[in-house]
């Protein structure tokens, strides 16, 4: 069992909802964005998405916009957030899921990101501008040691939930609106149609609810729709106001602890 | 002039390229978030279904002949070629269609589509603002609500057209982030599509983008290369030696080149080398670039080791585009097409040169095409035949032009 299945079935065993808590890796910089994760993995986070900036992040909102080009700008690539996942596992046994777009990984190499990202202790991957029709050139290429993450979206129809939930494993990480990251105006009836036809379609896998949730009481509500709920923007927001605050961390753990209290 | 009434009607079934996933080889396919996969389903599987649809084809056929002013003219450039002394130059004139550029061709295919599909709200991006005034001008036709998204570098280089955009009663949506050029517009555009997929058709102006756009946009463009084989047939009574067009995205060069590709001519696609290839300000993304994905489709990129998209510059706004249709790519590897580059002040060269011998100002996109055009054509003998695709005009460009005369 991977790491991922082991930690929603030991979730689900005990009743609870997974915290997916998602930071853009090496915002602002790489010292401080290590400490943040270190707080987050304290703080009641059960499982880490760590983001790959790119430089024309199409599915996502300024937030997330920013923060990548902050840690571009500091100097955060791939081999480094290797490194980080790496020092990562130093401290904690928390899953972790790279979630890139897909050209740098490409950059990188398909075979070179499995191999570095299986032995620097990453538990799984997601690629956002990589639906099922365009990932076997990355899969076929994988061994069985690192999960595939898929996205599964409001405007998708059932059948095509089933056909994406067979090429996924980990969980399937169901995008709560049609629209990009950190957008507001989350409608929990609407995400909780899409969520029961995907329980339908998912053979068993684990759901995660993403996208605008930012508040301990998005978190508690959108958490009894699935397994559990993916907050990325509202991690950012937090740490893109505290730029040059030594408590930035502190802070931060504080939040997702704020968020796995309510849920 | 007669053309053949078929020919420059669009027609799927015919490809063998792009597969069914919209892949040229190893390019295209459709790199995007799941959210936008539905939807570019239902786009594909409608594009093919209007495609058979004869009322379709009549009411676009109507509309490039009565609104748009189709066939334009192919023009022997006598004066240009005797000052160039070599091959015989002529100018497919796409310059003179309504709204002064190629796109309406394709704005005007994509808005029908929209309409067939229920969609009343259409989206596009704009670098040069020729695609986005000719999705306003199409829009405005059908009676559609349009929003174009446009960098803020863009609308100060391009404020002629951002008024005619405004004229017709588009909302221009200026996008400053990244180098508020084509590639942040088309970023944003695609993230607004995201959040509006399900009552918004994005009108794509070139031949990037996720399958099926670079197919559809080639068939909607071929008009441009069909009218050209029949009128060069007429004047010359063969097929020419050499088609040159500019390369940004590649609409206009695909549109031209297509349906010559199984001709037995040579095909020149011109890249901008802006400052100098050896500066690394430049746009030339076939020829420095290397496999990558952006804005949904594999195809050459300009990026770095890390797979960072690169900044491209050119002079001409409609250029300046680190990525290249995938089509384009595929026929570089295969070798079908070869793709050089011209620097910014060779292109305001050939502009100045055009206008003064020819009375024509072109476009700073086309006046690349019309540069490198200068180059092969010294080369040729005197019997052979080259044809340009001069592919907008240059109104929008006067105030680039004053500037660099000032420099």
């Amino acid at each position: 069992m991977s790491r991922i299945a082991e930690t929603f079935h030991k979730l689900r065993s005990s009743g609870q909802k997974a915290l997916v808590g998602f930071i853009t890796a090496g915002d602002p910089d790489f010292a401080t964005s290590l400490e943040i994760t270190r707080q987050m993995c304290r703080s009641g986070v059960d499982l880490l998405e760590l983001g790959i900036p790119f430089s024309d992040p199409a599915a996502d909102g300024p937030v997330i916009q920013r923060s990548s080009a902050r840690a571009i700008a500091a100097g955060m690539n791939l081999a480094r957030a290797m490194e980080m996942v790496r020092m990562i596992r130093e401290f904690s046994p928390v899953p972790i899921v790279i979630f890139s777009y897909y050209n740098p990984i490409l950059a990188y190499g398909a075979e070179g990101f499995y191999r570095d990202a299986t032995a620097a202790g990453a538990d799984g991957a997601l690629v956002v501008d990589l639906p099922p029709e365009e990932s076997d050139e990355l899969t076929d290429l994988w061994g069985k040691d690192l999960d595939f993450i898929r996205l599964v979206a409001p405007t998708t129809p059932p059948d095509r939930m089933a056909a994406i939930a067979s090429k996924a494993s980990g969980f399937i990480y169901l995008v709560s609106m049609t629209g990009i990251t950190g957008s507001g105006g989350l409608k929990s009836e609407e995400t909780a149609v899409v969520a029961n036809d995907l329980k339908k379609n998912c053979h068993g896998l684990p759901v995660c609810v993403g996208f605008g949730i930012s508040t301990p009481e998005d978190a508690a509500g959108m958490s009894k729709l699935a397994d559990g709920v993916v907050v990325g923007s509202a991690f950012e927001r937090l740490i893109e106001s505290g730029l040059g605050d030594k408590d930035l961390a502190a802070k931060v753990g504080r939040f997702a602890a704020g968020l796995k209290a309510a849920m | 002039m007669k053309l053949p009434e078929n020919n420059s009607q669009i027609n799927c079934s015919k490809h063998v390229l792009p597969d069914k996933n919209g892949h040229f080889g190893l390019y295209g396919g459709r790199y995007v978030a799941e959210t936008l996969m539905p939807a570019l389903i239902e786009l594909d599987r409608a594009y093919v279904s209007i495609c058979a649809e004869p009322a379709f084809q009549a009411e676009l056929q109507m509309l490039l002949k009565d609104y748009v002013g189709r066939p334009t003219p192919l023009f022997f450039a006598s004066r240009l070629s005797a000052k160039v002394g070599g091959a015989r130059i002529y100018l497919k004139r796409e310059d003179l269609t309504h709204s002064g550029a190629h796109k309406i061709n394709n704005t005007l295919g994509q808005a029908l589509l929209a309409r067939w599909m229920g969609k009343s709200k259409v989206i596009a991006e704009t670098g040069a603002g020729q695609h986005g005034v000719a999705t306003a001008t199409a829009a405005a036709l059908f009676g559609m609500e349009c929003k174009i998204f446009m960098g803020i570098e863009d609308i100060a280089r391009q404020a002629p057209n951002v008024q005619r955009m405004k004229l017709l009663g588009a909302e221009v949506v200026p996008v400053d982030s990244g180098t508020g050029t084509l590639k942040d517009a088309m970023n944003e555009a695609m993230r607004y599509w995201v959040g509006a997929v399900r009552d918004t058709f994005y009108v794509i102006g070139s031949v990037a983008g996720p399958h099926p756009y670079p197919a559809m946009v080639r068939d909607f463009q071929r008009v441009i290369g069909d009218e050209a084989k029949s009128q060069i047939l007429e004047a010359e009574g063969r097929m020419p030696d050499m088609l040159l067009a500019c390369v940004g995205g590649g609409s206009n060069a695909m549109g031209l080149f297509y349906p010559f590709i199984p001709e037995a001519c040579e095909m020149v696609g011109v890249e901008a080398a802006g400052c100098g290839i050896e500066t690394g300000k430049h746009a030339a993304t076939l020829g420095m670039g290397s496999v990558g994905v952006l804005h949904g489709s594999k195809s050459y990129v300009l990026q770095d080791e890390n797979g960072q998209i690169k900044e491209a510059h050119s002079i001409s706004a409609g250029l300046d585009y680190p990525g290249v249709g995938p089509e384009h790519s595929f026929l570089k590897d295969t070798g079908r097409v070869r793709y050089e580059n011209v620097m910014d002040q060779d292109a305001l060269n050939a502009f100045h040169l055009l206008c003064s011998v020819e009375g024509i100002i072109p476009a700073l996109e086309s006046s690349h095409a019309v540069a490198r055009a200068i180059v092969e054509a010294g080369r040729m003998p005197a019997q052979k035949i080259v044809v340009v695709n001069l592919s907008g005009r240059g109104d929008k460009d006067l105030g680039i032009v004053e500037k660099a005369k000032a420099r």
